[in-house]
């Protein structure tokens, strides 16, 4: 350093110098730099978490709001007008309304699943048929559906469709003794005579028997390469054999018809117009995302396969099923998934409709009457990561047994 | 052949065509609008019956909804009676007149009247913006994005609620309503989500630890739960965990949870195309000397964010239609004006709830589809850009 002109004693500074190049030389070091860094986020964190708690703390023990899980015993005092397991106003709890509604939407969602499924293969396949009316009318399925939110056409299926049918007395009644009208759906309601255990003993050994006799087609078709007739021997087995049992013990089946008394409808099933408004509205919003992932999925499969496929003497319809399809599934299982776990979270709207799924049961009423938001908002997230999480490690394992295997 | 004397072929010698020979006009099946018929209606069997099938169920659905769309449809009244089945018209299709009559509550909610205009330029100013940064020739778009995110938000804040010293009176958010409160939701979600969905993305591919396992922990619980529990989240607990006096303003806690929420799946978004991104171009930014922030900056997510432009278009789409859900918390946004004015007695007849939903439906329908055409388009530009 040219020093001599200012005349400044150096060492006064050696200190500062010190310690700055100790700083430059921290700064420039990454290990160091990013230990800091996660440092100071670890820091952070854990101030806004330890401020939020003592707020909350603070002001729920102002508003004498009770914690904890103590409600969870306490009689719940509401109706809830569908239940798959019994319940009732007066003596159940707050944690049996809980699996109520918690039913109730895997319920739903279950059934939009597979309606959605089908609907969305039906689409996305139609969608690039050679047929043009097909294609045109599946690609405006797609474009209208998608473009239109999801609680929307759940209000427009309520309010517009299933709410104007008409009043129960003069309601619409179909074949087999159906009954439309706007206060729900009444369909005859099957009753089980005892013999139906062996219709359904007949049911699960035809299942097993065909996954068996899958399995042995299998290793045989990969040893010597000659087929069995696994789907028509599986039909025989799962549908033949139960419908044959069914005959032979007598048809062991009634039906409870609905019927019409003056101001209430008694027997039946009675299905609740707010289910059906959700079902229909859930399916046919995701169907349309799931044909536009079975249209990608199949595009993504290159021409070339097609045409070896055509090439090695494959007519069309094994050359979709051998060749197409298997491809086309890997690329289709992930969004597949995902639209999945849409349509689950997706069913939480039938708030708005008043379906007693588990959001409007225990976010809504059960939060309305006891106050305690954060543990039961807690609680319901903790639920639908749960049931997120099981249907992506189920998704998952399914992905796994047929992705590609590589060497 | 006779014909084709001069066509040489005799003994010994090849066969040599000096004439082309005359082409025969194709079958009559196969061409003109019979051919054009059996290529696309009438391939098959299948094919064919499926025809027939779509063509009686259109002609089932298309005139009964025309009839009541257009047709039977009332165009003016001033009350429900304009829409009630009366002797002298015994079928009424959907009423338009309660939609004329409720526009301006569908589009400004109950916003003071003699303020109105203050929204109008709110709408002006913000579709400039957009104009400007889509239209993908148009001259400085960096100064778009800079106008986009950071001069109209602050502009909106002031026009709407308003800034007393300036002359502009407060207007109380309990106030907003109907389209504005769409938009100003979903220009939130929009806005915030880019830059917090970036730097998660970053901080689920960073190598240090404690980030990563923060930014992870973030996507998968916000994307793991509907975004009815996050608004749920953000109206009822969001009020405990700051101090009392804080009391956050409703229309605030929603716009906290959509952005986090719309932020969690933008993150996703981007990974993927940061994912795309070769891990050359990474090692050449560091041979280059970039550390960091310019490495990202300069080089990769340019490159990452052009390439995922549909994809972050097709999320605002699903943004734009997820604001619907700020219904649940109590605040007036487009659906819900239309909800509450479907079941206003004064307008109330059997055709309301169909004419008010037709509406809301066609409203979000053109919303979305040029946003998702604007993504189709972008797409092919950049496919072509990636064959030359």
């Amino acid at each position: 350093m040219p020093g001599d002109a200012e005349r400044v004693p150096l060492f006064r500074y050696a200190g500062l110098v010190r310690a700055y190049e100790a700083v430059r030389r921290f700064l420039r070091n990454p290990d160091a730099l990013s230990a800091l860094y996660q440092v100071v986020l670890c820091v952070l964190i854990a101030g806004v978490v330890y401020l939020a708690l003592a707020n909350a703390a603070e002001n729920l023990s102002r508003a004498k709001i009770a914690t904890g899980f103590g409600f969870w015993d306490v009689t719940a005092g509401f109706d809830i007008n569908q239940t798959l397991i019994s319940y009732s106003a007066q003596s159940s709890t707050y944690g049996r309304a809980f699996w109520v509604g918690l039913l109730n939407t895997l319920l739903v969602s279950a059934l939009g699943i597979v309606f959605a499924t089908i609907i969305g293969f039906l689409v996305g396949i139609g969608r690039l048929s050679r047929n043009l009316l097909v294609a045109r009318l599946a690609g405006f399925y797609v474009e209208t559906i998608r473009n239109v939110p999801l609680l929307l056409q759940l209000l427009f299926w309520y309010n517009a469709v299933l709410k104007v049918l008409p009043e129960l007395r003069d309601s619409h009644v179909l074949f087999g003794g159906i009954v439309l009208s706007n206060r729900g759906f009444y369909l005859p309601k099957p009753m089980f005579g005892p013999q139906i255990v062996w219709v359904v003993a007949a049911l699960v050994f035809g299942i097993v028997v065909s996954a068996v006799v899958a399995g042995v087609a299998k290793r045989r078709r990969e040893r010597t390469g000659q087929r069995l007739p696994v789907i028509a021997i599986a039909f025989s087995l799962v549908v033949g054999l139960p419908l044959l049992v069914f005959v032979a013990a007598g048809s062991p089946v009634t039906f409870d018809n609905p019927i019409m008394g003056r101001f209430n409808i008694s027997g039946g099933m009675e299905i609740l117009p707010e289910f059906m408004a959700l079902l229909f509205g859930l399916a046919i919003y995701t169907a349309a995302f799931i044909a536009e992932a079975v249209r990608a999925g199949i595009l993504a499969v290159a021409k070339g396969q097609t045409e070896a496929a055509y090439a090695l003497g494959l007519r069309a319809t094994p050359t979709l099923r051998l060749v197409i399809v298997p491809q086309a599934m890997r690329v289709i299982i992930p969004p597949l998934t995902n639209q999945y776990l849409n349509l689950i979270k997706n069913s939480s709207l039938a708030v708005a409709i008043g379906y007693p799924d588990f959001v409007q049961i225990f976010t809504g009423t059960v939060l309305n009457q006891t106050g305690q938001a954060v543990e039961i908002v807690v609680l319901t997230m903790a639920v639908y990561l749960a049931i997120s999480l099981v249907t992506s490690l189920a998704m998952n394992w399914y992905n796994a047994r047929i992705a590609l295997t590589e060497r | 052949m006779s014909v084709a004397g001069d066509n040489h072929a005799g003994p010994g010698e090849a066969f040599v065509r000096t004439h082309a020979p005359v082409s025969l006009p194709p079958p009559v099946a196969m061409t003109g609008v019979l051919g054009w018929l059996r290529a696309n209606l009438f391939s098959g069997v299948l094919s064919s019956i499926l025809t027939i099938l779509i063509l009686v169920a259109l002609a089932l659905i298309v005139p009964p909804l025309v009839k009541f769309l257009l047709i039977d449809a009332v165009w003016s009244g001033a009350d429900r009676d304009a829409c009630l089945v009366t002797e002298a018209r015994p079928e009424v299709g959907a009423c338009w007149a309660f939609v004329r009559d409720r526009l301006a509550f569908f589009v400004y909610g109950s916003y003071p009247i003699d303020q109105r205009w203050r929204v109008d330029l709110f709408f002006v100013q913000l579709a400039i913006g957009t104009v400007w940064l889509l239209w993908l020739d148009a001259p400085r778009r960096d100064l778009a994005a800079a106008y986009l995110f950071v001069a109209v938000p602050v502009i909106s804040f002031i026009l709407l609620y308003g800034w007393p010293a300036i002359g502009l009176a407060h207007v109380d958010t309990a106030l907003w309503g109907g389209v504005l409160v769409t938009i100003v939701v979903a220009s939130v979600g929009i806005v915030a989500s880019l830059p917090i969905g970036i730097v998660l993305a970053l901080g689920r591919r960073s190598r240090m630890p404690a980030i990563k396992i923060v930014s992870v922990a973030f996507i998968e619980f916000v994307r793991g739960v509907p975004l009815i529990t996050v608004l749920f989240m953000a109206s009822v607990m969001l009020p405990l965990f700051v101090p009392a006096t804080w009391s956050p303003d409703k229309l605030l806690r929603a716009l906290v949870a959509v952005a986090i929420f719309s932020a969690a799946y933008m993150a996703e978004v981007v990974r993927a195309g940061l994912q795309a991104i070769p891990r050359g171009q990474y090692e050449a930014a560091r041979a280059l000397g970039l550390s960091y922030w310019p490495m990202m900056r300069l080089v990769v997510l340019p490159q990452a964010l052009k390439a995922t432009i549909p994809n972050i278009v097709n999320s605002y789409v699903a943004l734009f239609k997820d604001t619907t859900l700020v219904f649940f918390v109590g605040i007036f946004d487009f659906l819900k004006t239309v909800e509450v004015a479907r079941v206003d007695p004064k307008w109330a007849t059997p055709v309301t709830s169909a004419t008010g939903y037709a509406f809301a439906a066609m409203f979000y329908l053109v919303f979305c589809y040029c946003m998702s055409r604007y993504a189709k388009g972008v797409e092919r530009r950049l496919g072509s850009g990636v064959r030359e």
